[in-house]
């Protein structure tokens, strides 16, 4: 029974962070699938994220500043909006010239992030980070919750503290991934109906052929503007819902730009750019293989160390996981080279006003 | 007085010359082949590790003939450490960036991103994460030139590693001004930098060009990752990522496709950030050391907002 349980918590917390990498995947899809602006700067979105919401939600602390004990819905609210505002400041500068020089700027804003936030110590507790940011539906069972209302509406402290006790202590794992899971399928089907509605036709029609779209009267700086603010504020959502998932955040090792921007990038296009689903689909089997090679090799390291015991196994274990991540580097370039489509291709949304039979006639480009 | 110039100005301008060089690599592969290379950093630290590994397989060989006090110096170990990184750029080109090189830019600079991860997972898993010290000990300014300054009334203080970089970075630049300027494959170099199909159509052999390119910048790519590690003394995998903002930006600020912008650029760059933790007002550092990497983007996002084609009127996309 107890193994069982051991393979359903697993189960879930695949499912906990691939739903967070999904989130990632479809911001980065409303930056690159619909608008092709190259962002490679997603963790610097997710810091900001997952700060303000730390900062915002915490109990007080000496450690940092604040710690406003604000509900969590509103500490995530302001997390994207904060990650918005970020990204409102590249965008001005940085949307009118070449992509290469957003991808720089990208680059630099979350290198500049990350210098912040491990230099401004008052603030945020520099390279020691913030600590027991609360978790949805964990926090229920601490005692600043359930001493205050709405929780002290429907029991004493005792009653509720009694309650905990008689749960299982992974009580809120499978209700914190349904969370998740529900905030993708909504992001979902926001998404879907931003791409099939006149705004995603557009982004599309800017994308393949600017000079076009801007004769034709569209603002075409703007609405690149507006494509990159929407994907960094629901890249803050996911940092908020990163900085849940992990309970401690720091500057430097939680923030590691190749795990969060590269496997974003990774998943976006294995999945298929452009394609929402295929954003949700390759943040999930990216994650699977990333999560399943880790059982591998500790399993792998095992075995040699017990063969070669002369060998050290925290220096395999230190350089399998490197190996791991040029290995993901190099799938990216096969995908990039063989598979540019990814595994579920772009699917362009019909104009409403243009039947199948004369798709033709509409001048639709390659 | 002294202090300023000893501290701050001579340190600014030798991360100067490490920009500077590294940005000439970036701003030659933005020219010419037009895309921001990514993993340039990252081929620095390859570079620096290449000649650390010469060095130690140098001094281990001193010690299997009984020499125990063979060592080569960095500026000699580059040697071979730098033809290497060319063959490592050649072969990036060639798997990596060549197949790209009819679409569209954005794909290149993807690929470039996805290099840059594999080639510092690749350092990683050879040279493993930790640091590594490149040269023991304190380095003593140079007796000879404290007493030549202080005969002429002044005190300037010098390790013999900064004069090596100064030297080195100016042989360099002359060589590279030489090469664009005076060579037939460095005029080709800067006619297909100024107008690729122009270049096409007057029988310029790209292909030989974009060679050259990558020889170049390897050269200077490895030079420059020597000499950041000959100043810090210390190798570490995550150095090449952390000059990549800076090079950028001084690529930038010299204007892309300038090579000579490029090392002005570079030059500005590095006096910037020393100079910004020089106590101007008071007795604080005029800003905290930790934000030295955010005078570069600064510097950058001004020149963005300002004058998107840099100081010395490069290409302007």
């Amino acid at each position: 029974m107890e193994a069982y349980v051991g393979y359903f918590l697993y189960l879930l917390s695949l499912l906990t962070v691939g739903g967070i990498y999904a989130i990632f995947a479809l911001g980065l899809n409303v930056q690159w699938g619909f608008a092709g602006l190259f962002n490679v700067g997603i963790v610097g979105f997710a810091a900001v994220g997952a700060y303000t919401y730390a900062l915002l939600t915490t109990a007080e602390s000496t450690f940092h500043l604040g710690g406003f004990g604000l509900p969590l819905p509103l500490g995530m609210f302001v997390g994207m909006i904060m990650s918005a505002i970020v990204a409102a400041f590249i965008g001005l500068i940085c949307i009118r010239l070449r992509a290469d020089y957003l991808a720089i700027a990208t680059i630099g804003i979350a290198e500049i992030i990350k210098l912040v936030l491990k230099n401004e110590t008052e603030i945020t507790n520099g390279p020691r980070g913030v600590n027991k940011i609360p978790r949805f539906w964990e926090h229920f069972s601490e005692e600043r919750f359930y001493s205050s209302w709405p929780m002290s509406w429907f029991g004493t402290s005792e009653n509720w503290e009694a309650f905990f006790d008689k749960l299982p202590n992974w009580y809120w794992q499978p209700l914190f991934a349904a969370t998740i899971l529900l905030i993708v399928y909504i992001i979902y089907r926001m998404l879907e109906r931003a791409r099939t509605a006149p705004w995603g036709r557009m982004m599309t029609a800017i994308r393949e052929n600017e000079p076009a779209a801007r004769a034709s009267g569209k603002d075409v700086t703007r609405r690149r503007i507006e494509a990159f603010v929407i994907g960094a504020a629901i890249m803050g959502l996911a940092g908020a819902l990163f900085a849940q998932h992990l309970r401690l955040i720091e500057p430097t090792n939680t923030f590691d730009p190749a795990k969060v921007t590269f496997l974003t990038w990774v998943m976006l296009i294995l999945g298929g750019s452009g394609n929402n689903r295929g954003a949700i689909l390759g943040a999930f089997l990216i994650w699977t293989i990333w999560s399943a090679s880790e059982l591998v090799i500790t399993g792998s390291i095992g075995l040699i160390s017990n063969i070669f015991s002369t060998l050290d196994p925290s220096f395999l274990q230190t350089r399998a996981g490197f190996l791991r991540m040029m290995l993901i580097g190099i799938l990216m370039q096969v995908i990039l080279q063989r598979y540019p489509e990814g595994i579920l291709p772009e699917v362009r949304p019909a104009s409403p006003k243009a039947d199948n039979n004369d798709a033709g006639l509409t001048g639709e480009t390659k | 007085m002294w202090e300023f110039v000893n501290y701050y100005f001579i340190p600014g301008l030798v991360l100067g010359c490490i920009y500077a060089l590294g940005a000439i690599g970036i701003t030659l592969t933005f020219g010419i082949l037009r895309f921001s290379n990514f993993a340039h950093g990252e081929i620095m630290m390859s570079g620096a590790y290449l000649t650390w590994t010469v060095m130690a397989a140098f001094t281990a060989l001193g010690a299997y003939f009984g020499f125990s006090d063979w060592a080569l110096h960095p500026l000699i170990a580059m040697v071979p450490a730098a033809a290497l990184v060319i063959l490592i750029f050649l072969a990036t080109d060639r798997f990596f960036y060549k197949p790209f090189r009819k679409a569209e830019t954005i794909k290149v600079v993807m690929a470039s991103f996805g290099m840059m991860l594999i080639i510092r997972s690749a350092v990683q898993v050879i040279w493993g994460p930790n640091q590594i010290t490149f040269v023991r000990g304190i380095a003593k300014p140079n007796a000879t030139l404290s007493e030549i300054t202080s005969n002429m009334g002044l005190q300037i203080l010098m390790p013999n590693k900064h004069l090596f970089i100064f030297a080195g970075t100016i042989i360099l630049v002359v060589a590279l001004g030489y090469l664009l300027n005076r060579t037939r494959i460095g005029k080709a170099m800067r006619a297909v930098s100024d107008s690729p199909d122009l270049a096409h159509v007057t029988g310029i052999n790209v292909d030989k060009v974009i060679r050259a390119t990558w020889i170049v910048g390897g050269i200077c790519a490895a030079a420059a990752g020597v000499f950041l590690v000959m100043d810090t003394q210390m190798l570490e995998t995550t150095m090449g990522f952390r000059m990549l903002l800076p090079m950028f930006a001084a690529a930038i600020l010299g204007g892309i496709g300038k090579p000579y912008g490029a090392v002005a650029g570079g030059l500005i760059i590095g006096l910037a950030e020393e100079l910004s933790a020089y106590p101007w007002i008071g007795d604080t550092p005029l800003l905290s050391p930790g934000y030295k990497t955010g005078v570069a983007f600064a510097i950058m996002v001004v020149m963005l907002i300002v004058r998107p084609q840099g100081l010395f009127k490069g290409r302007s996309f």
